[in-house]
């Protein structure tokens, strides 16, 4: 029997017109996580999260929570709590009524109502009208919305959009707390960057195809091995020294050279012995943006032949 | 990174999510927007403010004389045993009978003639007979009539010879039995019977006053047991059917009657004559006269003996601000739903309710329960006042049944739910406010301004309130339109093509295509 708070995305399928939305996408998200789901814009991101909650229909395969369709939830935001658009609103009500008929379309009480508004963070604008708000502003209602069925699975798309750097922080440090619940937290992101230090999992598409999905770690890991960063007054000299000896060097700055096929160690020991000058020696760590685009390469640079062969 | 935790369980109450929750996040959402609910009780407002503005301004009134003030009144309009609006008024020669019996007559010449300027009211008759062209109107009545008495609105029925509507039987005004076709002249006269048996009438015709043909017959519940009755004629004012606002134009008609024979006890004096209804509502070309020789009387009459047509006013000239109440809910149907369209709030929508035709469901019951309360407010307190205001202004009122008010009030009402249906439906089918809004007004609307401004031919103005959601204006139809008399009776006068409740199931029906087709394109289609 599958976990409640589940989701299984098995080869999905959907195309809009000519265009291939989905092209067989598999992935599971599991609770006690959080799960990122990163691509570059057009990969297929919101329609999977769409298609998800029930409100695409997909051509082939399916999207089960906890082993069920959603269009056959009770309950359903009791189950899963998702915010697809923050933007999505009606400009003359107000925070607190946005909420509260979400509230009583699933039996939950005025009092439900407010709790979450604390949780986000709206106590003072929550009888505002919501044309009013900034996006960080609707993003927090969003997740707001998202937290009234207090569901074991949320489902967020791009929710870090429009936060200011004190959002993000909040934003980070709330889903990390949901996920260390037990919660299912699927995020996505256009920016790996939005999700360093709080994803643990990463779900990577490009295409509409899974490109890897993989732990964070294991994927840092495997963009890091066998860089070495040099820094060094002579990079000439240095990049002639470690070339012989059959490593690969990149200049990375005007004194910084990235060198690859050879451990930290030996490089050490050869400009040692060649008398060249070096500052610094270190393995280089990559970046999660770095991993991520070097995953997507492929995906993006189709992407642009693609618009140059074909303008519109 | 860390260690799982374990699966997270909520210990939040179980809600749930049935209709009723439903119902009530819908309604939430409706009244939550606070333009919505201002636009609604405005239009509640405006047609109870119409409903004052356009009765204010007609105002009927007649002066008793030279001298005398100018009041607030109209003519007198008598009423029918069943309490409808009558016209009453033609020349009378008769006598009483007792109990049961029969007279017998031939007629053998109807002619007449036809005012050639328009005249009202007010004309003096030696006006109206100097310009006159001889014709008969083609319901100009010559025959015989047994009368309750001579007071106008009274129980009778009458066998006759017509214009060119052959031979008929005629009683209690709205009633019409048609005989044998064909006009009268000295060389066809047409023989007529009428025999009295208790309550009773029945008409015979015949060629040659040997060989009869009955016609039919009329039960005239309550006749007392004398009754006028004698010779009758009387000829209605015409009106040009297409010019839809022309004056009427009165008409009279001579006829010529001999071989009479009484069967039963009549009084045995001599025969009177009398104007019925002299100077009443139907423009008269002369009040009437008869003349005897021998056995041969020649009679002569205007007026007519029938339901009355365009003299007052139904409780549906009080809902002028109708088309602006429809126009506001038709606006708040289509965006009730648009508006989640616009801005991806239908997602959100219906990720919380995934079973899509119970969102509808639940949206158009919550839309007709509010737009119908709205409307029904506003027509129960618009419809009284403007027949307050008529009335005090010296309107007449078509006398109507409280059934028939309270269809004109609730009806009305649910005109504007209907509306709004319509315009959710099809705001569902194409996703766009305008669309939605232009179609419906134009199916809604458009045709009954088109109709009311009498823009269109009658014959294109019918089809259209046949054919159109607009047929369900049909619902504050209380007037009857009646073949027999001729009458231009146009939608713009409050005669409808359809029944109400045909006029009205044609907007249901439309309403209910509409939700079936928004039903299954919400459940296809991607949110």
């Amino acid at each position: 029997m599958s976990d409640e708070a589940t989701i299984e995305v098995r080869d999905l399928h959907k195309r809009f017109g000519q265009t291939v939305a989905l092209d067989g996408l598999s992935f599971t998200v599991r609770p006690g996580q959080v799960t990122g789901f990163v691509g570059p814009n057009g990969a297929g991101k919101s329609t999977t999260m769409r298609v998800i909650l029930g409100l695409d229909a997909v051509e082939q395969g399916s999207a089960l929570i906890g082993g069920r369709p959603y269009r056959s939830l009770r309950r359903p935001l009791s189950r899963v709590g998702s915010l697809l658009d923050a933007g999505a609103l009606h400009p003359s009500r107000s925070g607190r009524n946005h909420l509260l008929w979400l509230a009583h379309s699933q039996g939950l009480s005025a009092r439900r109502v407010d709790q979450v508004v604390e949780q986000a963070g709206l106590q003072g604008i929550a009888r505002r009208k919501a044309g009013g708000y900034s996006l960080g502003m609707r993003q927090r209602l969003g997740l707001a919305a998202a937290m009234l069925g207090d569901p074991p699975i949320l489902l967020l798309d791009e929710p870090f959009n429009g936060l200011d750097p004190e959002g993000i922080v909040w934003m980070r440090g709330f889903l990390r707390e949901l996920a260390a619940q037990g919660r299912a937290v699927f995020v996505s992101s256009h920016l790996m960057g939005e999700l360093q230090d709080m994803a643990d999992h990463l779900v990577v598409i490009g295409r509409g195809r899974l490109v890897a999905d993989t732990s964070v770690a294991e994927l840092l890991a495997a963009a890091s091995r066998g860089l070495v960063r040099l820094r060094t007054a002579q990079p000439a000299q240095a990049a002639t020294v470690l070339s012989e000896a059959g490593a690969t060097v990149v200049a990375g700055g005007p004194d910084t050279l990235t060198v690859s096929g050879l451990a930290s160690e030996r490089v050490v020991e050869l400009l040692g012995q060649h008398s060249v000058p070096f500052a610094e020696v270190s393995v280089h760590r990559a970046s999660l943006e770095d991993a991520y685009m070097e995953l997507t390469r492929e995906a993006v640079e189709f992407r642009a032949a693609a618009a140059q062969e074909a303008p519109r | 990174m860390s260690e799982t935790p374990a699966p997270y369980r909520s210990e939040l109450p179980a809600g749930r999510d049935g209709f009723a929750q439903l119902l009530r996040a819908e309604w939430t959402k409706l009244h939550t927007v606070r333009g919505w609910m201002v636009a609604l009780v405005a239009a509640g407002l405006l047609i109870v403010l119409m409903a004052a503005v356009a009765t204010f301004h007609q105002q009927t009134s007649v002066q008793a004389g030279p001298d005398s003030p100018v009041v607030a009144a109209h003519p007198f309009v008598p009423h029918g045993p069943s309490g409808e609006a009558v016209t009453d008024s033609f020349y009378f020669v008769h006598q009483a009978l007792v109990g049961d019996g029969s007279i017998t007559v031939r007629v053998s010449s109807l002619t007449g003639d036809i005012a050639q300027t328009y005249n009202s009211h007010s004309t003096s008759q030696g006006e109206q007979l100097a310009s006159t062209r001889p014709g008969l109107v083609p319901w100009a009545k010559a025959g015989l009539i047994v009368k309750q008495g001579t007071t106008q609105g009274s129980p009778y029925a009458a066998l006759m010879v017509t214009g060119s509507h052959g031979v008929r039987l005629q009683y209690n005004y709205t009633h019409d039995i048609a005989g044998s076709p064909g006009a009268v002249s000295a060389a066809s006269p047409r023989w007529l019977r009428l025999s009295r048996s208790g309550d009773l009438l029945t008409g015979s015709e015949s060629s040659d006053g040997r060989h009869w043909t009955r016609v039919g017959s009329a039960r005239l519940a309550g006749l007392s047991e004398t009754v006028q009755a004698g010779l009758f004629v009387t000829s209605p004012a015409t009106r040009p059917s297409t010019q839809a606002f022309s004056s009427p134009s009165g008409s009279s008609a001579s006829a010529v009657f001999d071989h009479v024979g009484l069967e039963g006890q009549w009084s045995k004096r001599a025969w009177s004559g009398v104007a019925v209804g002299a100077g009443t509502v139907t423009p008269t070309l002369t009040s009437g006269s008869y003349q005897q020789s021998g056995g041969i009387f020649a009679v002569s009459g205007s007026g007519d003996i029938a339901p009355a047509v365009d003299v007052g006013s139904t409780p549906a000239d009080t809902l002028a601000g109708l088309f602006v109440g429809l126009i506001v809910v038709i606006v708040l149907g289509a965006l009730f739903m648009t508006a989640e369209y616009r801005r991806g709030l239908i997602r959100t929508t219906l990720a919380a309710s995934p079973r899509r035709g119970r969102v509808l469901a639940a949206k158009v019951l919550v839309l007709s329960s509010v737009t119908f309360a709205v409307g029904l407010v506003a027509t129960t307190i618009a419809v009284p006042l403007g027949e307050h205001l008529l009335r005090v202004n010296g309107n007449y009122l078509y006398p109507v049944g409280v059934l028939s008010e309270v269809r004109v009030v609730a009806g009305t009402a649910a005109l504007l739910a209907l509306a709004a249906i319509l315009a959710l439906a099809l705001g569902t089918v194409l996703r766009r406010s305008a669309g939605a809004i232009v179609a419906v007004i134009a199916a809604i609307v458009l045709p009954n301004v088109l109709v009311i401004t009498a823009a269109l031919p009658l014959a294109a103005s019918q089809w259209l309130l046949r054919l159109t959601p607009a047929a369900g204006l049909a619902i504050q139809q209380t007037l009857t339109a009646y073949p027999q008399v001729d009458y231009a009776y146009s939608p713009a006068r409050g005669y409808f093509p359809l029944a109400p409740w045909a006029g009205f199931a044609v907007l249901c029906a439309y309403a209910a295509l509409a939700l079936g087709l928004a039903v299954v394109l919400l459940r296809r289609r991607d949110a």
